[in-house]
């Protein structure tokens, strides 16, 4: 990514891996465990907060020498507010079988302390473009995760793979069968503990 | 440091903004949202009425609409089971207690079923669907439900096909012609009865939910399925 600067390059590969706000920051942990029972509905998530992020983390970065710092936090909200309403109509609107099993999780990306992380910690600090990329490589960096999660627990609940079934019939007959743990909220839990352990060790990370 | 003056005036642009650009959004998607509301309705009385739609192959909007018009009539009936001549979609289902849609399957002017819609209290939510008859007026043929926020994986199976399909074929009037539902009983149900179904594991207040609302759902009709029984 050569037109890239230094700088900006930072803001965008740094959530993927280095500083993941899953895996590493622990933020968004409520949605990456609710909708990672399959695959379909979590990669419709990552794409909404992909979306969600970049553009507010954009629209903010845009205003930033304009916003009062007393109301900073509201302003933030109205935005991040504006943005995850008009997400979730337009999913009503064009996929209304995933956003009725998203349900209230859309709405719920308001609350994810990455999108207003982010713009607190980086939007209100830099330039639009490195703001975009920012949110663009925190989003995709939650959606890594919340893939690998979902990977996981539809293989082992469903024995598919983005609906598909990839566990021969003949290994059922012989007895295996599908972890029903994997579709509740406990083997969501068993599953991100395991990845944020792997990406530690292999990211060789250490808490304070 | 703005001052006051500023920042009120600045929340009130970015209010105002912010407020008309949703309202703008929100009212030019509404159409599309509503006629996907109607769609699926439309799918699962189709479905609960033995249309089965292809996984690989989901149903479009238009070919819904198609089997729909083709293959179904939609009366509402008064307290007496009686026809009436009100529009079903002029009529709220929640607030109106003296009238009673009814969805009737028709192929080449032959009743193949009927649907009812149905809801009631599960463990977190109300839960609503449709559930179909035979013209016997006396077997189920099918059910489904469209909306519900039950747990995933335990009260959530109810819109599962596995759950459905117990239902078809099961009888809600005994012998001496009196209505007694279908029993959602805990673990497996006796093979050889015609008047339960398997429970869903881990979801017994669902399972109670269900089988109490659908026998009070089914008494709305039945004056209208006793004549329907009667010929």
């Amino acid at each position: 990514m050569a037109f890239l600067d230094k700088k900006s390059k930072v803001a965008l590969t740094d959530p993927l891996m280095k500083n993941n706000p899953i895996s590493l920051q622990v933020l968004g942990i409520c949605s990456a465990l609710a909708v990672t029972v399959q695959l379909n509905t979590a990669v419709v998530m990552t794409l909404a907060v992909v979306a969600v992020l970049s553009v507010s983390n954009t629209v903010i970065s845009l205003i930033r020498t304009m916003i009062p710092g007393k109301v900073r936090i509201i302003v933030q909200l109205s935005v991040i507010a504006t943005l995850v309403i008009l997400t979730d109509q337009i999913l009503q609107a064009y996929m209304y079988d995933i956003s009725k099993q998203l349900s209230v999780f859309v709405a719920l990306i308001i609350t994810n302390c990455i999108v207003m992380g982010r713009a607190e910690a980086f939007a209100m600090q830099n330039t639009p473009g490195k703001s975009f990329l920012d949110g663009l490589g925190n989003g995709l960096g939650y959606g890594g995760i919340l893939i690998s999660v979902a990977f996981f627990r539809e293989l082992l609940g469903n024995g598919s793979i983005y609906g598909y079934s990839v566990i021969p019939e003949s290994l059922y007959a012989a007895g295996y069968q599908n972890m029903g743990i994997m579709v509740l909220s406990p083997g969501a839990f068993i599953i991100l503990g395991l990845i944020v352990w792997v990406h530690r060790i292999a990211s060789g990370v250490e808490e304070d | 440091m703005h001052s006051n003056k500023y920042t009120l005036g600045f929340m009130t642009v970015v209010t105002v903004l912010l407020g008309s650009f949703l309202s703008v959004a929100a009212s030019s998607l509404k159409e599309m949202q509503e006629l996907n509301v109607e769609n699926d309705s439309k799918k699962n009385i189709l479905s609960c009425l033995g249309y089965k739609e292809d996984a690989q192959s989901p149903w479009s909007p238009e070919e819904i609409q198609g089997m729909y018009d083709k293959n179904i009539t939609a009366i509402v009936l008064d307290v007496d089971g009686k026809k009436t001549q009100i529009d079903p979609k002029t009529i709220d289902a929640e607030t109106d207690e003296n009238s009673f849609p009814i969805y009737i399957s028709k192929v080449d002017n032959e009743i193949k079923g009927y649907a009812i819609p149905i809801s009631g209290k599960g463990l977190w939510s109300t839960l609503y669907g449709f559930f179909a008859i035979e013209p016997d007026g006396i077997t189920a043929k099918g059910i489904t439900f469209y909306a519900h926020k039950e747990t995933p994986g335990l009260g959530g199976e109810v819109d599962k096909e596995w759950f459905q399909n117990n239902f078809v074929g099961k009888k809600f009037i005994n012998d001496q012609g009196e209505l007694v539902g279908i029993k959602v009983v805990k673990g497996k149900a006796d093979p050889t009865s015609d008047y339960e179904v398997d429970g869903i594991s881990g979801a017994t207040i669902t399972s109670k939910g269900l089988e109490s609302f659908l026998v009070d759902d089914l008494k709305k009709y039945e004056s209208f399925l006793k004549n329907v029984r009667e010929g």
